[in-house]
């Protein structure tokens, strides 16, 4: 019976997608085509960067948005202003916003000096850009990510506080497999045991945030599709992070190891090795920034350039060949997404690995002859 | 003097760019095809140590890939700026 309803379903599935082609192309024949031209650049590029509007979709030509504040601070004058970003986000051509007494508005994404940031724009018609710390989508998504870590970790820990000894939930169980896969996995082996205790709730954090972020920035759906990690500002935050735990507390040996190491004095005596340790020093949470953005957004982009391809294709061969097209790009988009979600926990865990084992490198205590 | 126009006449940044991400790749491939290599060889080896092993090869792919986006990241700043 099951057998029959799987089959049916798979049938019916094959029949629209056999089918699906021909209806689309009747309407192409219908309507004559209105031409603007889908810009596949400002598609690509606005949902994988940020923006100060969260743009869900569009009703009859009137976008549903929600709508961001704006925080800036003007750099002469030094007045905060605060709006919704509504009033910025649908102004068209050179119009601008007045609040207060500055007029703003947002630069194009193709050209310009401050291509999609907030401008002030002067009495005289300069630009200048001013002190900006508004609430964009990345850093809604970044709240969201912490939001969501708080509400899953914190009451395993306040059950185990008030309960100690008592038989562990599910959820329990779920918090605590979790964490001791990666506490086991990835800290142990590369922490010196004394130094867990210290360094493990940034790992744990870095881990879940990162993690939590690439899975969340891959749900289309309202709250979730902040491309969060896949942008330099945060993945340089994280690298700034690992950066500090390293060398604020690394150990007198890893420093000396660094400034004066056990090598012949020509090469330490006019500073070439030191220098050349501390670039290293330098380098590597480079390496580590530099490959959780490019993988995530090079992720991101695929997936939207393939979604584009349906409307540039439609675009240029009518309707028709656009319904033909979304067939074989809507395959390659759960392909890619599905790859997407390996690459979510492999960035996760190469970048907490790689944290563990500067740490544990900076906590290293030679062995005495 | 032909050469010289068709050298000026267009920008080759762009098109440079898309050959060197090309190349770059073609080096992430040939690197991480040897990691899988031995790495199934040295699982097959020793199956009980299959676990260690496999984690070693994620992160030294994951290492390599690094390296390679490193590139990748370079030609999209040359064609975007």
């Amino acid at each position: 019976m099951r057998n029959v309803l799987k089959h049916s379903v798979l049938f019916l599935l094959f029949m629209w997608m056999a089918f699906a082609p021909i209806q689309s192309m009747a309407q192409d024949n219908e309507q004559e085509p209105k031409k603007e031209k889908f810009d596949a650049k400002s598609f690509i590029f606005g949902h994988t960067g940020d923006s100060y509007c969260y743009h869900i979709t569009e009703i009859k030509g009137d976008p549903v948005c929600v709508w961001l504040p704006v925080i800036v601070k003007c750099k002469d004058g030094g007045s905060w202003h605060c709006f919704s970003s509504k009033h910025v986000c649908e102004l068209k051509g050179d119009e601008t916003f007045e609040h207060n007494g500055a007029h703003f508005r947002i630069e194009p994404i193709n050209a310009g000096k401050y291509p999609g940031k907030l401008v002030e724009v002067k009495a005289e018609g300069s630009l200048s850009r001013p002190f900006d710390i508004s609430f964009t989508k990345n850093a809604f998504g970044i709240f969201l990510v912490c939001v969501f870590l708080l509400a899953f970790f914190l009451p395993a820990a306040k059950m185990y506080k008030k309960n100690p000894m008592g038989q562990p939930t599910k959820y329990q169980g779920l918090v605590e497999w979790l964490t001791y896969t990666v506490l086991d996995g990835i800290i142990r082996p590369n922490v010196p045991d004394k130094q867990v205790k210290r360094f493990a709730p940034y790992l744990l954090t870095v881990f879940f945030f990162i993690f939590f972020a690439n899975l969340f920035g891959l749900i289309p759906i309202f709250p979730f599709s902040a491309n969060v990690t896949g942008n330099l500002s945060v993945t340089v935050v994280l690298a700034l992070l690992t950066y500090f735990f390293v060398n604020v507390f690394g150990n007198k040996h890893y420093w000396k190891d660094i400034l004066w190491p056990d090598v012949p004095i020509f090469l330490k005596a006019f500073p070439l090795m030191p220098i050349i340790e501390l670039i290293s020093t330098i380098t590597k949470p480079f390496a580590l920034m530099v490959r959780l953005f490019a993988n995530i957004l090079a992720g991101h982009i695929v997936i939207m350039v393939l979604m584009a391809l349906i409307f540039i294709i439609g675009g240029m061969y009518g309707a028709g060949m656009g319904g033909v097209m979304s067939i074989v790009s809507i395959f390659m988009t759960i392909f890619m997404t599905a790859l997407e979600l390996l690459v979510a926990y492999i960035q996760a865990y190469v970048f907490t690995i790689l944290s563990s084992l500067f740490i544990g490198m900076a906590q290293h205590e030679p062995e005495h002859e | 003097m032909l050469l010289s126009t068709i050298l000026e006449a267009v920008s080759y940044v762009p098109g440079l760019a898309a050959i060197a991400a090309a190349v770059a790749v073609i080096g992430a491939a040939i690197g991480i095809g040897r990691i899988g290599q031995s790495a199934m060889e040295a699982m097959a080896r020793q199956p009980e140590a299959a676990g260690r092993i496999q984690s070693g090869m994620i992160i030294a792919g994951a290492l390599v890939e690094g390296a390679t986006l490193f590139a990748i990241v370079v030609c999209v700043l040359a064609v975007l700026g």
